[in-house]
């Protein structure tokens, strides 16, 4: 009889274990692009903190990062991401068709899911020796272009893209523009998969006289390396808005909506603008976006600490391509313009 | 007296369906699937997609820089597994140990530091940069990263032959007025040719299904130096999962053909040698 009871209480001081860790370990994964590796190591710790104040609870957020098409794949195929934050709207629609996330996500947060924005430069090393300043001095000869490939980067999408609206502005024709876009691209020394891989060719390896990059990775390079890079600003380019989604059938599954509700909305508070804004991204919040702005002083790293935003360069966004699905069709599908470029 | 009968493990019912059991989950099932994948297109849309001028040019880069690193490895290989068996010298078991290292790593590890390495600010890069001669990104740099997965293969399949080789041939060789070049050619290549040729082929094979190593070190230029493999990866990645199992299809298709002609010169060589 004693050894009964023994059992007993055995078995109830397991579930009652167990059923504690179920409460105390609550954990969501942001499966995230490239690029956002340093922003958002920053945001967690301060979402650990705001939701350990806010709500009594203890949470971790586990990061997840790569190419933005390879990341959507990932997830598409059964990696639990509670939160995807990926570099282009396309990448977060297939899992909505896949069944992954509700329809009309895009409208569950304020500017259109999309808590910071930023936009497409070139980096080019100390003393820019190819004399590069706009996107038409890299179809020239014998400069060495690094950006990623379309097909599989988000990032790569919005060089494009970027490219792309230049030359359009220049007035020429979709058939001259496509001569110009493939100029570009046969300069294209490394096609990576995704952005960082790209730095890392550029930076590390020393490939290449030019980076096609995000506005925030480009700060991030030069502040890494101090006088070794200077950043371009071409006259023209495109506002990348990088999409945030809630993957409604794993945090149905995990239990996790609270919380990466909580993670998502959070973004869009002050403290992360600020945030934001310290990683060189462009924050939605006017107040503090303008407050950037105000400071802003010069392109140089020198006097980059708090003041950093561009707007002398004409930007498009992607409603002039017709939206991210009419956009994908008509460039980066099989037998697309891309693919032309390549022929 | 049932001696006639008697094996170390019985049964040869059980063994033979469990032998048919794991080849059909581990090897078989897996490779159906990407069959049955491309069965969802009609085969003139399989034909458009494998015979694109993109792909065609894939298969052309892999390959050729599969084939050129295997052929290095061939004669590398012999050399080094010769070195091992024939001779003794200080630290041989860690040399031998070593060379298995390209099994061990992660080929995504020895892909990046062999990019690092090759590139315009690595040591071996800048040392070659003096001639003018780039390696990382370029189908040099590809043909290096294949040596170092493919070596292995090679060294391992020879060293067993060469241990079994008995000196005393080259000896009674010596004996009847060979000289070496002649004892190589008619005494110890016939005997290990068709390791040699198992150990290639199986380097050729591995060379042209690798990934991880070629991927950070190729560039991916289409036409120049885009690899099968990466046209597949950016196929999936655009979820256009029909192309890809098609061209996987031909890879597969590929690497089959490889390893059965491989097996075929192996039945022969044994046959040959029964005789």
């Amino acid at each position: 009889m004693k050894f009964l009871k023994y059992i007993v209480t055995c078995f109830v001081m397991m579930a009652s274990l167990s059923g504690c860790q179920k409460t105390q370990k609550l954990s969501i994964t942001n499966v995230s692009y490239d690029p956002t590796r340093e922003l958002y190591s920053a945001y967690n710790k301060q979402f650990i903190h705001y939701y350990q104040k806010t709500y009594h609870q203890a949470v971790t957020v586990v990061q997840s990062h790569g190419g933005s098409g390879k990341q959507a794949l990932e997830v598409d195929n059964g990696l639990k991401g509670d939160v995807v934050s990926l570099a282009v709207q396309s990448d977060v629609d297939t899992l909505m068709k896949s069944g992954l996330i509700k329809q009309g996500y895009m409208h569950h947060y304020p500017h259109q899911s999309a808590p910071y924005t930023s936009t497409i430069v070139f980096l080019v090393r100390k003393g820019n020796p190819k004399k590069i300043h706009d996107w038409q001095d890299l179809t020239k000869k014998n400069v060495g272009v690094i950006t990623p490939n379309p097909k599989t980067s988000g990032g790569a999408r919005w060089n494009y893209l970027a490219a792309w609206y230049a030359f359009e502005k220049q007035g020429l024709r979709v058939t001259q523009i496509k001569k110009q876009m493939k100029a570009l691209y046969h300069n294209v020394l490394v096609l990576d998969s995704g952005s960082r891989a790209s730095t890392t060719t550029f930076c590390e390896n020393g490939e290449g006289d030019v980076l096609i990059t995000w506005e925030n990775e480009a700060y991030l390079t030069m502040k890494e390396n101090p006088g070794d890079y200077e950043m371009i600003i071409p006259s023209a380019s495109i506002l990348c808005q990088p999409t945030v989604a809630l993957v409604d059938e794993v945090v149905k599954e995990k239990g996790t909506r609270k919380v990466a509700n909580v993670y998502i909305k959070h973004l869009y508070s002050a403290s992360a603008q600020r945030l934001i804004a310290q990683n060189y991204y462009r924050p939605v919040n006017q107040t503090i976006y303008q407050k950037q702005r105000a400071t802003h002083q010069s392109h140089t790293i020198k006097k980059l600490t708090k003041c950093w935003i561009v707007d002398d360069l004409s930007m498009t966004t992607i409603e002039h391509f017709g939206g991210w699905a009419k956009a994908t069709k008509v460039h980066f599908q099989d037998g697309g313009y891309f693919d032309e470029i390549y022929k | 007296m049932k001696s006639t009968n008697k094996r170390v493990i019985p049964g040869f019912g059980v063994n033979f369906s469990l032998t048919i059991i794991m080849l059909s989950l581990v090897v078989l099932m897996p490779l159906c699937s990407i069959i049955i994948y491309t069965s969802h297109i009609s085969f003139s849309e399989f034909v458009k997609i494998v015979t694109d001028a993109r792909v065609m040019a894939s298969y052309g880069v892999t390959l050729e820089t599969a084939l050129i690193a295997a052929l290095v490895n061939g004669v590398m290989g012999l050399i080094v597994a010769w070195v091992l068996v024939r001779y003794d010298f200080p630290f041989k078991s860690f040399v031998n140990s070593v060379i298995e290292l390209p099994f061990a790593l992660p080929t995504a590890v020895a892909g990046i530091s062999l990019a690092y390495l090759t590139s315009r600010h690595g040591i071996v890069g800048q040392f070659a940069g003096l001639f003018g001669i780039k390696i990382a990104y370029t189908r040099l740099g590809m043909i290096v990263a294949l040596i170092f997965v493919g070596f292995p293969f090679v060294v391992r399949t020879l060293q067993p032959v060469l241990e079994k080789i008995d000196h005393a041939y080259e000896e009674a060789a010596e004996m009847l007025g060979a000289d070496e070049g002649y004892t190589f050619r008619h005494v110890l290549l016939p005997e290990i040719f068709p390791a040699l040729v198992s150990g290639v082929t199986m380097s050729f094979a591995r060379g042209i299904g690798e990934y991880g190593a070629v991927v950070f070190i190729a560039g991916n230029q289409p036409f120049k130096t885009e690899i099968t493999a990466i046209l597949v990866m950016s196929k999936l990645q655009s979820f256009d999962y029909a192309s890809a199992t098609a061209i996987a299809l031909v890879m597969l298709a590929m690497s089959f053909l490889i390893l059965f002609l491989n097996a075929f010169i192996q039945s022969k060589e044994s046959v040959k040698a029964t005789i």
